[in-house]
């Protein structure tokens, strides 16, 4: 239960607004976060805290797309394939990816790992082809980089190669 | 290639600058609040940024101390301000680099207008992605806060300002200001239909005033050197100031480049960018963001102003400049945008809803070598029966890219339509799309 265990961080959340149903994504964020994905009893639970029906969570939950409502693996990959990183190779990427891990976009590896999506634009235009894996951005990526990045992700549970925060270009060195 | 002063970008380009408390202060910062808090009445604030000219750096390009003007000037009751800062323009990146690198420039600006339009409660609605931007935010709002910039009474001036960052979850629409103030409510981010503004009735039923991140980061500018000095850069009277134009695609440079309103699209691309990335030439470019028309290699003469870019048939927008050089096949970038429209639209409305389907599975036909020639009329009737039809931009927006491909290279659109004419494959009707 989130209320036992973040009662003081969701009387935090509440105090910043007004009118209680402004707490729903924070509150849905705190779900996801501890469980991976947001579950039905977690929405019950939401539903309670902010006085709200259970559809009136479900509706606002089901419109953003970074909510999840099914689990996802322990590194959820977003390749971006708008146009902007279309240009310079996102395609290309998201081939490497899903040959490197052997899965399709949608799919998540059998070891739960890994999961792969293709977003939309993730405003990182001018640093691409680029992903996002959980919290983290990867930017200008090369096969180098992601052999790099997948390594490092299943040995330490991080990747050195992660940006930001964000200058592009670079501020001249002194 | 001639050098600007950077304004918004200046802290940020000298090296080793980490966007702390202490150092925005050491480099001027928090002079304007502290000369303006009590001492200048907020109504003067708004006439000094009604007369430095400063638009919206969002799109829309509306003028800010207009906008602040709109509020009810007899109202009690609470008033908000919302910054918008869930830059999701495919082609924009700039927002993102003024919030990690120099936090507390946005802050100072946030402060001077909720002191001038008298708002107590203000939001940062930052795009759900944008994860380390909302913990460098978090954490300047406390060095703020802790400093007595923010918060009970600021410096005794019985002023009270609170600021809270508020995460998005992944939807571009909740970029349209009142889809926004839904999306802060905890509801779908569905745009409203207006009037009512946001000015009369905005968060929570409350006047409030919505500003993109770059439009609040010219403030403590403004308020520091003065109208005159603001409106004497760029391209006055109804262009002033600098813009932070964010470079993508067949660049040798992309990136973000802080430049005086009124010069070149030659010189963004070919000097401050660096020109083509290969030995091919520029075929075509996006002057705004994905919901501006494309332009010919005929407009790189066009000036980065309002006025000038509308003229070309395109608009400025949230200023993400997209480059394609030759050999890029305009229908399918044309595609590729219209699978980002369809994907965002939010669903209240049947043209947009309905129609940006349509589109996208028409498109995806030609691109796949089974369209038809009628397809084109098709294509136009649609776009010309969503836009305006729909109650926010995102109409306009979404047909832009397949109306202005069908103007400038229509021959592309024709030549995949012989080709498939000639492969004679089997051609579906549209049934149904895949997100």
């Amino acid at each position: 239960m989130l209320q036992d265990k973040y009662k003081g961080e969701i009387d935090d959340i509440l105090a910043r607004y007004p009118v209680k149903r402004s707490a729903l994504l924070p509150l849905l964020y705190m779900a996801q976060r501890e469980q991976g994905y947001v579950t039905e009893a977690a929405m019950q639970e939401i539903a309670g805290i902010l006085r709200l029906t259970p559809p009136q969570v479900y509706e606002t939950a089901t419109f953003y797309t970074m909510l999840n409502l099914k689990p996802v693996g322990k590194f959820h990959l977003q390749v971006c394939k708008s146009l902007m990183c279309a240009l310079v190779g996102s395609d290309t990427l998201i081939g490497w990816i899903s040959a490197k891990l052997g899965i399709k976009p949608g799919e998540t590896t059998p070891d739960k790992l890994f999961t792969l999506s293709i977003v939309e634009c993730l405003a990182a235009c001018g640093t691409g082809p680029m992903m996002q894996v959980n919290d983290d951005y990867y930017e200008r990526l090369t096969e180098e980089k992601l052999d790099r990045i997948l390594a490092d992700l299943r040995q330490t549970g991080t990747c050195s190669l992660k940006t930001g925060p964000f200058m592009w270009p670079e501020p001249q060195k002194a | 290639m001639p050098a600007y002063e950077p304004i918004l970008l200046k802290n940020m380009l000298q090296p080793g600058y980490a966007g702390s408390l202490t150092e925005y202060e050491r480099a001027g910062g928090y002079q304007a609040i502290r000369k303006v808090l009590g001492k200048v009445s907020p109504a003067d604030v708004t006439a000094v940024v009604m007369k430095s000219g400063l638009r919206g750096r969002g799109g829309a390009g509306f003028p800010t101390g207009v906008k602040w003007g709109f509020l009810p000037k007899d109202y009690q009751g609470p008033r908000y301000l919302c910054c918008n800062a869930d830059e999701s323009e495919p082609g924009t990146f700039k927002d993102r680099q003024l919030i990690e690198r120099d936090p507390h420039q946005l802050l100072e600006g946030m402060l001077l207008a909720c002191y001038a339009i008298g708002a107590a409660s203000s939001y940062i609605y930052i795009r759900g992605e944008f994860v380390l931007g909302a913990k460098i935010l978090e954490q300047a709002i406390n060095e703020a806060r802790a400093a007595g910039y923010v918060g009970k009474n600021i410096f005794g001036s019985n002023t009270s300002i609170d600021i809270w960052v508020h995460r998005g979850a992944g939807a571009y629409i909740c970029g349209e200001e009142t889809a926004l103030l839904e999306s802060l409510e905890g509801k779908r981010g569905l745009p409203r239909v207006k009037p009512p503004f946001p000015a009369t009735h905005g968060l929570y039923n409350k006047p409030t005033v919505v500003n993109n991140v770059e439009t609040l980061a010219n403030l403590p500018h403004i308020l520091n050197r003065g109208a005159e000095w603001f409106a004497s850069i760029g391209s006055p009277p109804k262009s002033t100031g600098t813009r932070v134009f964010c470079v993508s695609g067949h660049v040798a440079r992309p990136g973000n480049y802080e430049v005086p309103m009124g010069i070149t699209f030659r010189e963004l691309i070919y000097e401050q960018a660096g020109g083509m990335r290969s030995d091919k030439q520029l075929k075509a470019f996006i002057p705004g963001g994905a919901s501006a028309p494309f332009l010919t290699p005929d407009h790189l003469d066009v000036k980065l102003d309002f006025e000038s870019v509308a003229l070309a048939g395109s608009m400025l927008g949230s200023g993400g400049v997209t480059v394609m050089e030759e050999g890029t096949d305009m229908v399918w970038a044309a595609l590729r945008l219209m699978e980002f429209f369809y994907h965002e639209s939010c669903g209240k409305c049947s043209p947009c809803r309905e129609g940006s389907s349509w589109l996208v599975q028409i498109m995806r036909r030609i691109v796949n070598k089974r369209g038809r020639m009628s397809d084109l009329e098709t294509l136009t009737d649609l776009c010309k029966n969503i836009a305006g039809r729909t109650v926010c931009a995102f109409g306009d927006a979404e047909v832009s890219p397949i109306l202005s491909t069908l103007k400038h290279w229509r021959h592309e659109y024709v030549a995949m339509i012989h080709a498939a004419e000639a492969a004679n494959l089997i051609r579906p009707e549209p049934v149904g799309t895949k997100h």
